[in-house]
């Protein structure tokens, strides 16, 4: 048992721990801070296994700019404040069968296809990855810069708001600093919209 | 010439359809065409009678030749003849190669497109076929010119000449057929011209019956024709009349059969010759008009049936069964129809007696002698015409038939009185007209050839020779003898009805001559024109019996000296003495009842039993089951339409429908919105695939 | 080390992400879950071409391969959290079991 194997097994714990808390906490807020951790093992993991850039890109994509992301669509949505309620119509029999049925298929095949192999730690650096990545898989790089640029362009269309669009979530959001109801003061000349 | 000899009844036919388009606008109303193709049918008769006589007589002069015998019967004093007959004797000569006696066939064979059974049209020109030529279209020319003065102001004048026309086509047409089935096309077709022209004034109710009277009991003789005809093709193979004489020839036929079609074939002939007991239509068929009486019921049609037998004479050769029956029933008609003559009232109906009786004497000739038969029916169409045509004269005259209208008609009509006298006295058979000659013939056939027939033939033949003296002897004292006893001025007829009167006297007087039985014209004269086979020539004559001559010329001569005796009183022709004989002129005068027996046995049976029931089975029987047919049709089509259609395809069909409509609200559950759902699906069937996939 | 663990840690995540797809009821903590698998698969993807080595992969085509993913998911993350927006927006509620209007 050598000490990757050792930082490969906690590190896989934590991170399923993580996970299985982002799926059934009932707060959505820590769900999100939960998958931070996850999403930080899985770099760990690609540490482990050597891909040190890929590690690196991990937690700036990830961690930084998703989870970031899903945080704003949460509150942009008006995720409850708070413990609630989380189970949806299906139930948890139908999850529950289908994710351990086809954890154990997966498992098996894997155990049975892998039993004896072993990863050398060789660690990739990034003058590597990089050379290869932009000499010999410069076009699909391009294509997927050009790919991002449009999903992001899709993503703007997508979510702008458009005059008359169905009921308006922020109808009753309150706009302007209440001021306190007193009593008509004298020579106040600007009457207070509400 | 003989090639062209179907123009004879081709130019007929013609003349039948010129006058039927354009006679009403000619200037005679048609009869000038009926009379003008009738004349060059008459010269072109004669030229082909001409050449077959002469090519005849020139084969037995051959023969007589080669057996260097001055005459055929006469061979270092045996008898020799070349006749088969069995009536004959002798032996038979031998008929040296290349000799044979004239015939002309000349046919085209008609086949339906395709193959199949094919029938001939073809003509036949022999002895026989000239002999009929001359007579049909001499008479028929006689006829034509008589009808013009007879006829003249008639309404339907341009019909009649039309009738007159096919009917003389049609009866040339069986006379120079080939093939029996064009006889039984002649022979239909004289039929139905009968029928139209008995019928001609059929304003009359009696007319009209009496055409068809004739039509309903010759056609029952023309079943018996038909049965005959085919009976022959079955046992032959063949229509055609020399290939069946080649059949019976070589004698590979079976005789039962053979006797049983010419049996049906001589019932034809008994209905179309008015023999008895088909008999009875001749005398009302006088009814028609006068002419027609003279050219069809005389000289023509009713000769049709002894031409049939004298045509397939060496056929009724070979059954001498049917040459007996031949011969009963001849004597029966000829001794029974000439006694009935003796109670007419009519000048027609006596006429019409007579010539059953004649024909009787025909028939029963043909049963011993080819020559006899047929020169009789010669001789008797000319002076039956003629007396027909002055039975017209005198009735044009007085605007009466019956002789008790008559009476003193000598002077007034002298040449009516004449050759009425001529033609009577040939009828009687008196020395040296013709009608002596010929039945002479007749009786001494019968007598030469013996037998239970043949002497029954000759004693009734010659009563009958009595009885038809007597008989003539009464019409002419009752109509030219003593006052006249009708209304208004008689005179003589106008030209044209009275010189067909006088042509045809002579060869009524002078016919006789051709055919004398004696040595030294026999062989080359009427005997040798009209055989149409040189097996069958009956050389040796019908041997002349002076003493039968004779008698019967003595019979004749007592007949009249009766008949005198009796109407030479005025008091017996006020008061006829032979109608007043008690029970003997009442079964006369009733025609033996025999037209009681066949309208009580036969026509009222049929008309009001058997006919109503057979509509009554038509409308109640089959008419039910025809209707049940429909009936049943429509029920099974509602059945169809209730079980099968409705409940049965509908049935399937909407279930399909309904089926998918259940099934489909089913499966609709899987559409439940929820996206989760569809996701949970996916993710099984991902596991499952996988499975699959790791497994195989 | 092994190759099972990170192969085996790939299949848990995995699963756990699938259970959370089909289990949870807010539409953004369907997104969270979505990224989960893929995280999952990246790691796969590495540990494959870990396991190959570099010798027999000269292209590194497993991070490659992990790197374009990465790139996608989070792009597919932007796009989905802006369809949630207009979901919210339109029927006032991220609750996946309201959005079943293509039901039958």
């Amino acid at each position: 048992m050598t000490a990757q194997d050792i930082g490969m097994l906690l590190v896989a714990v934590v991170g399923t721990a993580s996970a299985l808390l982002v799926v059934a906490s009932r707060n959505v807020v820590h769900s999100a801070l939960y998958l931070v951790i996850a999403l930080l093992s899985v770099a760990a993991t690609f540490l482990l296994l050597g891909a040190e850039f890929l590690a690196w890109a991990q937690v700036l994509v990830y961690v930084g700019a998703v989870v970031v992301l899903i945080l704003f669509g949460l509150m942009l949505t008006r995720a409850p404040i708070g413990p609630t309620a989380q189970g949806n119509e299906l139930g948890r029999a139908l999850p529950m069968g289908v994710s351990i049925a086809l954890f154990g298929f997966l498992a098996t095949v894997i155990f049975l296809a892998y039993p004896t192999t072993d990863i050398a730690l060789a660690p990739t650096t990034t003058a590597a990855l990089g050379s290869v990545l932009y000499v010999h898989w410069a076009f699909p790089f391009m294509v997927l810069g050009f790919f991002l640029t449009v999903s992001l362009i899709g993503a703007i269309i997508l979510a702008r708001k458009e005059e008359g669009e169905g009921p308006d979530p922020y109808a009753d959001a309150v706009t302007e600093v209440p001021v306190p109801a007193e009593s008509d003061t004298t020579g106040d000349p600007t009457p207070v919209g509400r | 010439m003989s090639e062209f000899a179907w123009l004879i009844p081709a130019v007929m036919a013609l003349s039948a359809l010129t006058i039927l388009l354009f006679g009403k606008r000619m200037p005679r109303h048609g009869a000038e065409v009926g009379i003008l193709a009738l004349g060059v049918a008459f010269v072109l008769s004669v030229l082909v009678a001409v050449e077959v006589f002469s090519a005849n007589v020139a084969a037995v002069a051959e023969v007589e030749e080669a057996h260097s015998v001055q005459s055929v019967w006469e061979v270092g004093g045996r008898e020799v003849t070349l006749v088969v007959d069995a009536a004959e004797g002798g032996e038979a000569a031998e008929i040296p190669a290349g000799v044979h006696e004239f015939r002309l066939e000349q046919s085209t064979e008609l086949s339906p497109i395709g193959g199949g059974f094919s029938i001939e049209a073809g003509t036949r020109i022999d002895g026989l076929t000239a002999m009929m030529f001359l007579l049909v279209s001499f008479v028929s020319l006689m006829v034509h010119v008589y009808s013009t003065g007879y006829m003249h102001g008639d309404p339907r004048y341009t019909w009649y000449f039309t009738l007159l026309s096919v009917f003389t086509f049609s009866m040339l047409l069986l006379v120079i057929a080939n093939n029996l089935l064009m006889v039984v096309m002649g022979w239909e077709l004289v039929g139905v011209c009968s029928f139209l022209l008995i019928g001609f004034w059929w304003e009359e109710k009696a007319n009209s019956d009496a055409a068809i009277k004739a039509l309903l009991t010759t056609k029952l003789g023309d079943v018996g024709l038909m049965v005959g005809v085919v009976g022959l093709w079955s046992e032959f193979g063949t229509f055609n009349i020399t290939r069946i004489y080649e059949g019976v020839a070589a004698g590979d036929f079976d005789q039962g059969l053979l006797t049983f079609s010419l049996l049906a074939l001589f019932i034809g002939a008994v209905g179309k010759s008015a023999q008895f007991p088909l008999h009875t239509w001749l005398p009302d068929a006088m009814a028609g008009p006068t002419p027609v009486s003279a050219l069809i019921h005389a000289a023509t049609m009713v000769t049709a049936g002894v031409f049939l037998i004298a045509r397939l004479y060496p056929v009724y050769q070979a059954s001498p069964t049917t040459l007996t029956v031949i011969a009963i029933i001849g004597v029966i008609t000829l001794f029974a129809m000439g006694l009935l003559a003796l109670v007419q009232d009519d000048v027609k109906r006596v006429l019409a007696y007579s010539t059953i009786s004649q024909l009787g004497y025909m028939v029963a000739a043909l049963a011993f002698s080819y020559t006899a038969g047929i020169f009789h029916l010669f001789a008797h169409g000319f002076f039956k015409a003629l007396l027909f045509l002055g039975a017209g004269s005198l009735i044009h005259a007085v605007h009466s038939n019956n002789m008790s209208d008559m009476g003193g008609l000598r002077k007034p009509m002298p040449v009516t009185f004449a050759t009425f006298v001529i033609g009577s006295a040939a009828l009687a058979a008196i020395p040296p007209l013709a009608g002596f000659w010929s039945k002479d013939e007749v009786l001494a056939g019968a007598f030469g050839a013996g037998g239970y027939s043949g002497t029954l033939v000759t004693v009734l033949g010659g009563l009958g020779g009595m009885i038809t003296a007597f008989y003539m002897a009464r019409v002419l004292w009752l109509v030219f003898a003593g006052e006249f006893r009708g209304n208004g001025h008689p005179h003589e007829s106008p030209a044209a009805m009275k010189w067909p009167l006088v042509v045809l006297a002579v060869p009524a007087a002078l016919i006789g001559f051709v055919n004398l039985p004696f040595d030294f014209a026999h062989p080359r004269g009427f005997a040798a024109w009209t055989m149409f086979d040189l097996a069958y020539f009956e050389g040796h004559p019908v041997e002349f019996n002076l003493l039968l001559a004779l008698g019967t010329t003595l019979l004749a001569l007592l007949g009249i000296a009766a008949a005198t005796a009796i109407y030479r009183r005025r008091a017996a022709v006020a008061n006829d003495p032979m109608l007043r004989l008690g029970l003997f002129t009442q079964v006369l005068q009733n025609k033996y009842y025999l037209d009681q027996l066949y309208m009580g046995v036969i026509v009222r049976p049929l008309r009001d039993r058997v006919a109503p029931a057979a509509y009554w089975f038509n409308d109640h029987v089959l008419d039910r089951i025809v209707n049940l047919a429909g009936a049943g049709a429509v029920g099974l089509g509602r059945v169809t339409y209730r079980t099968v259609d409705q409940r049965g395809i509908d049935g399937v069909v909407n279930g399909i429908g309904s089926t998918a409509n259940y099934t489909g609200n089913l499966l609709k559950f899987a559409q439940s919105g929820n996206v989760q759902l569809y996701a949970g699906a996916l993710f099984v069937g991902v596991f499952v695939l996988g499975v699959l996939f790791a497994v195989a | 080390m092994q190759a099972v663990y990170p192969l085996v840690f790939s299949a848990a995540l995995f699963c756990v992400g699938v259970y959370g797809v089909l289990s949870r009821r807010n539409a953004v903590l369907v997104l969270m879950s979505v990224e989960l698998m893929l995280a999952s698969v990246t790691i796969n993807l590495v540990a494959f071409g870990a396991i190959l080595g570099a010798g027999a992969d000269p292209l590194l085509t497993g991070q490659v391969f992990a790197l374009f993913v990465m790139a996608v998911a989070a792009a597919e993350v932007g796009v989905g959290l802006a369809i949630v927006l207009l979901l919210y927006r339109n029927r006032a509620s991220v609750n996946i079991d309201d959005a079943d209007l293509m039901k039958y």
